[in-house]
């Protein structure tokens, strides 16, 4: 029977867990009476669901529908007046929906205050372009590599992946070596489809190693001339050298028949 | 859309005959002063820009997808081709937000010599930037003095990690090796070299130069608000007015020990940015002289102690059990931190440089943002370049020092 490999996340994982590896939380402290962040949670109000303080910064947990408010009130009321950073992080497959934060700098306190949403799968979210305009570019990210579209964004097209690309790369459903229309993409682009017999799909992995190109692999062991053709594994004799014993038959070394 | 192959080039349904008076041209991604592989495509009205669209993704790696596949201590070295100019601020702002996430610190000397290398490579950086932004501008002297100086600056990198542009010489955790010997010296040398220089050679060049000054003056022009608005840091938020520096206001390493000015120049221009990063390479010469003795007052450990995370030294490795096992399930495995979010923001030679980390208490990271300022700079060209002239824009792209290693990451 082949190995169960979830498909929701094909991301690389531990090979090993130890059973009983307890997996420990980076200490939340509470926001402290009098300081510049319990007055940023007070006059955020009801909005912030939960907030609490990790490594030195804020963090608001808000509903998805609230940012532009949230952040409004951050950057009017509060001072934070540039957003350094927005993006998403995909737990599609946990809970079915992604999380998404800002990371906002008030420049004459220099504090950080991070705002988090949880946003349900295939929803979208408000843009805070009219707010920040750094948001501009980060948004279009974001939409690039998750899918997730933003409401009223002037320009929300793909930013870093081609026009015509097909799938979101930073989903964890998607592999790190790219899906089957990465493979073809370059080829139906510099020759068109009715090459893709003749060529094949394209390598992604750059470490991949074919055993029957003689052209840019040579032999371990023996000699191959550049570009003859490929019969097979010829066995050698030992080779015995003055400082190690090489042998390099097949008989004693094991080849696998996929990276790990 | 239409049907693209190589006879029919892809050209995103471009138009680039008008009816009216404007002409839409390419600039780049093969362009010599579009650093790297920036596309602008710029719409002009006779000489003057009306719309400028910076397309970028040229040099995409996914490197954050990377990050998601690799343990922590196997992506430091990719770390290095974001910013290329500038490698060790790109490990350094790495291995600290994992530090900050871990809950550890590196030791006394370890931070010493990560402080020399952030500002050694600071220079370095700031003196590509003169020497390719004189060069984009026409001063193509500066270009080759700029480059000797930071040939001996690649020098001193390849002394102590033996790399010159890729560096990776700063660890999760500490640093590899100790200084060699005579390297403190050379370093010395070095600052005294680069002060000379900077006064005798590129602000004698450059700063009082006539057609230096009409090139750059008044040109490229972000107002304080805009700067903030759009993102702006490191040079391009202190070159219009606004004093933040991350090494100053929210001190990691030994900045706090520091004894270190932050220019500002409230000219917002070209310019102002240009003074800028001479100053910044003058004040990175006198804390790398401050280091030198703080060297010699440290101990010598190297790296932290944390038998958790982080490897034992090799001679415990090789002489007790316990410690050879640990490194063994950590070189495997990898490191696995607690679970919990970071974003920490470091002060790289283009501006913030920050990571965000999301970790599931696994070895590979659940998700990792990297902030990279010369993303926002590049945001930033749709703005600035509007109104400006042709000439300008190779001015205004230089000015901003952008590397599209992070760009596109």
């Amino acid at each position: 029977m082949r190995k169960y490999v979830p498909k929701d996340n094909v991301q690389k994982k531990a090979y090993y867990t130890d059973r009983f590896h307890v997996v420990p939380r980076v200490p939340r402290e509470k926001v402290e009476e009098g300081s510049h962040f319990a007055q940023v949670v007070k006059t955020v109000g009801a909005d912030a669901q939960e907030s609490y303080i990790e490594i030195g910064q804020l963090v608001l947990h808000i509903k998805p529908e609230d940012n532009f408010k949230v952040i409004k009130i951050l950057k009017e009321q509060c001072g934070y007046t540039q957003c350094s950073e927005q993006s998403a992080v995909d737990y599609l497959a946990k809970d079915n929906e992604f999380e998404l934060f800002w990371q906002l700098l008030n420049v004459n306190e220099a504090k950080r205050v991070r705002v988090v949403c949880r946003l349900k799968k295939g929803l979208a979210i408000e843009s805070i372009v009219p707010l920040f305009n750094s948001a501009n570019f980060a948004e279009r990210e974001m939409f690039d590599m998750f899918g997730i579209k933003v409401n009223n964004h002037p320009f929300l097209k793909r930013i870093l992946m081609p026009d015509d690309w097909e799938g979101h790369p930073l989903l964890k459903t998607y592999p790190l070596h790219g899906d089957e229309f990465a493979s073809w993409y370059e080829v139906d682009k510099i020759f068109g489809k009715e090459y893709r017999d003749i060529i094949g799909p394209e390598n992604r992995d750059p470490a991949k190693i074919d055993i029957e190109d003689t052209k840019r692999f040579s032999r371990v062991g023996y000699e191959v001339p550049f570009g003859a053709e490929y019969n097979g594994d010829q066995e050698k004799e030992i080779e015995y050298s003055e400082t190690l014993l090489v042998n390099y038959n097949k008989k004693t070394s094991k080849t696998l028949d996929e990276r790990r | 859309m239409q049907v693209a192959n190589k006879l029919t080039p892809f050209f995103e349904n471009l138009n680039f005959e008008r009816d009216d008076n404007t002409m839409v041209i390419n600039f780049g991604p093969q362009h010599p002063s579009a650093h790297g592989q920036l596309r602008l495509v710029l719409e002009l009205e006779g000489e003057q820009v009306v719309k400028a669209y910076p397309d970028i993704g040229y040099l995409h790696r996914g490197i954050e997808k990377m990050a998601e596949n690799m343990t922590y201590n196997e992506f430091l070295p990719t770390t290095d081709r974001l910013d290329y100019i500038a490698s060790t601020s790109n490990n350094y702002a790495y291995a600290l937000a994992v530090e900050k996430l871990l809950g550890i610190e590196a030791p006394r000397r370890a931070q010493v010599i990560r402080t020399m290398l952030l500002e050694l490579n600071r220079v370095i950086s700031h003196l590509f930037f003169i020497a390719t932004h004189a060069l984009d501008v026409g001063a193509m002297s500066v270009f080759l003095y700029a480059f000797r100086e930071r040939e001996f600056g690649m020098d001193l990198m390849e002394d102590y990690c033996g790399a010159r542009l890729t560096h990776s010489a700063v660890r999760i955790g500490g640093v590899p090796l100790d200084l060699p010997e005579g390297w403190l010296e050379n370093l010395a040398a070095f600052c005294d070299k680069v002060d000379y220089e900077l006064e005798h050679t590129y602000e004698a060049l450059l700063t009082e130069n006539r057609i230096w000054k009409m090139r750059l003056e008044d040109v490229g022009v972000i107002s304080a608000e805009d700067a903030l608005n759009w993102g702006c840091t490191g040079p391009m938020l202190r070159g219009s007015g606004v004093k933040y520096d991350i090494r100053k206001e929210e001190p990691y390493e030994l900045y706090n020990e520091l004894d270190f000015d932050i220019p500002v120049s409230d000219r917002c221009d070209s310019y102002g940015r240009y003074r800028l990063y001479m100053e910044e390479m003058k004040q990175s010469t006198r804390i790398l002289r401050q280091l030198i003795p703080m060297y010699q007052e440290s101990e010598p450990q190297l790296m932290a102690h944390a038998p958790q995370y982080i490897s034992a030294p090799k001679e415990e490795i090789m002489t007790q059990n316990y410690a050879l096992m640990q490194h063994f399930v950590l070189v495997t495995q990898g490191m696995r931190p607690p679970r919990g979010e970071v974003y920490v923001p470091t002060e790289s030679p283009k501006g913030e440089l920050g990571f965000y980390i999301k970790s599931e208490g696994e070895p590979y990271a659940y998700r990792l943002k990297c902030r990279a300022p010369s993303f926002f700079h590049t945001g930033l060209l749709q703005k600035i370049l509007v109104g400006t002239y042709i000439a300008d824009v190779v001015t205004i792209i230089g000015s901003t020092n952008i590397v599209f290693g992070e760009v596109d990451r």
